[in-house]
């Protein structure tokens, strides 16, 4: 694959997968994503070599569980992620992690295709916002995420740009509410 | 439904980020499952996640060169796993309680701890304890201190401190500077879903004298 690619092809690639098990979809999502979980690991502590395992078994996860993801409701990166911290759990504290309750009224078969691509984009516009957060205050925030931090050493009120993307995620929990009813 | 005693940012992003005690992660989970607003944002939370990871390329990240044959040559032998239909509450407890109200089938064992207020102790990793609660309608509950943090979701019932009424879905969040006396409201039992990453110190003689032996 080369060049740049938008988000929602990622969405599409997904659904491809869900639907017709596609093996050339996949591959093109192993090659963007795998390398990013890795990273995500290893800047998480993991080891190399533990890290690529963990890669492989996050992206062996999206191939089973494709038909969970809702592009309206979350970017492929973000629900990548969502799989790979829960990996990073698995292999690095052996607890539990208890999951909210799935809303019984998604993902759609045939997601609102306006809806997933302002989603991908809105996500976008996220990491483009967090680049240009103060040093120190994004560093923090990867200390977070990266698990050097724990919820007391994270301040209560994040100051984190995120009202847009939860209006985005509001709306779409209510669209699926309402076709559901 | 809209709760208006809700997580603060913190727990919400060590949720999203993974870091959090086992014990702390249930009552998230729980109370996200009654709220739609604390979904929303921890949706947010995951999506900075998202972003991160989608930064997340660095030098030593570069796959070994077989690592896209090797994952193709394994897809082989991976079932798609089937949609199944979510789970539902089971009663008064969301999916993620009822897993650990209901180990292998087991009903809650509760202990009295005085003045009729009864708990049970879920299993969790030994960074921080949870337990249910049960507290008679218009019953207070032991007035207690904190050394840590305690979390107190309201799974059935009411309570009141102070000013503030605490409905199903809403969390109290409690701290060192906090001292105070959950009273449940008149009417109907209280059950709570409590947790805390450290022994709570109850203020009267008797309570405290029991605390090593009730673990809490």
């Amino acid at each position: 694959m080369s060049g740049q690619h938008d988000e929602t092809d990622w969405a599409v690639l997904v659904l491809r997968v869900r639907d017709h098990q596609d093996r050339a979809a996949f591959a093109a999502l192993f090659r963007h994503f795998a390398p990013r979980v890795k990273g995500f690991l290893m800047k998480s502590g993991a080891g190399a070599t533990l890290a690529e395992e963990c890669a492989q078994d996050v992206m062996a996860t999206l191939w089973q569980k494709a038909h969970l993801f809702d592009p309206t409701r979350a970017s492929v990166a973000t629900w990548v992620f969502t799989i790979a911290r829960n990996r990073r759990i698995d292999a690095l504290r052996k607890s539990r992690r208890p999951e909210p309750e799935d809303l019984p009224w998604g993902p759609e078969p045939e997601p609102d295709q306006a809806e997933a691509l302002e989603m991908q984009q809105e996500t976008k516009r996220l990491g483009h916002a967090l680049a240009q957060l103060p040093e120190k205050q994004r560093a923090l925030i990867e200390r977070a995420y990266y698990g050097d931090l724990s919820h007391s050493e994270i301040a209560e009120e994040t100051g984190l740009p995120l009202g847009t993307i939860k209006s985005r995620i509001r709306l779409a929990l209510e669209r699926l509410r309402h076709n559901m009813s | 439904m809209m709760t208006r005693h809700s997580l603060p940012d913190n727990l919400l992003m060590g949720y999203a980020a993974g870091t959090l005690p086992e014990a702390f992660n249930l009552v998230v989970a729980t109370h996200v499952s009654l709220s739609d607003d604390a979904r929303v944002r921890l949706a947010a939370f995951d999506a900075v996640g998202g972003a991160m990871l989608d930064d997340a390329l660095n030098d030593g990240a570069a796959l070994a060169d077989d690592s896209l044959d090797q994952m193709m040559a394994r897809l082989d032998g991976l079932p798609q796993a089937n949609a199944r239909a979510p789970e539902g509450p089971d009663g008064i407890f969301p999916a993620p309680l009822a897993d650990y109200v209901h180990v292998s089938g087991r009903s809650i064992r509760w202990r009295s701890i005085g003045a009729g207020v009864k708990q049970a102790i879920l299993r969790t990793d030994g960074r921080a304890s949870v337990r249910l609660l049960h507290i008679p309608a218009g019953q207070a509950v032991p007035d207690h201190g904190h050394r840590g943090l305690e979390l107190t979701l309201v799974l059935q019932g009411a309570f009141f401190d102070g000013n503030n009424r605490y409905g199903r879905g809403d969390i109290e969040v409690a701290n060192q500077e906090t001292e105070h006396t959950p009273i449940a409201e008149a009417g109907m039992d209280c059950i709570c879903l409590a947790a805390t990453d450290a022994p709570l110190r109850f203020n009267s003689l008797i309570p405290r004298l029991a605390q090593p032996f009730l673990r809490i």
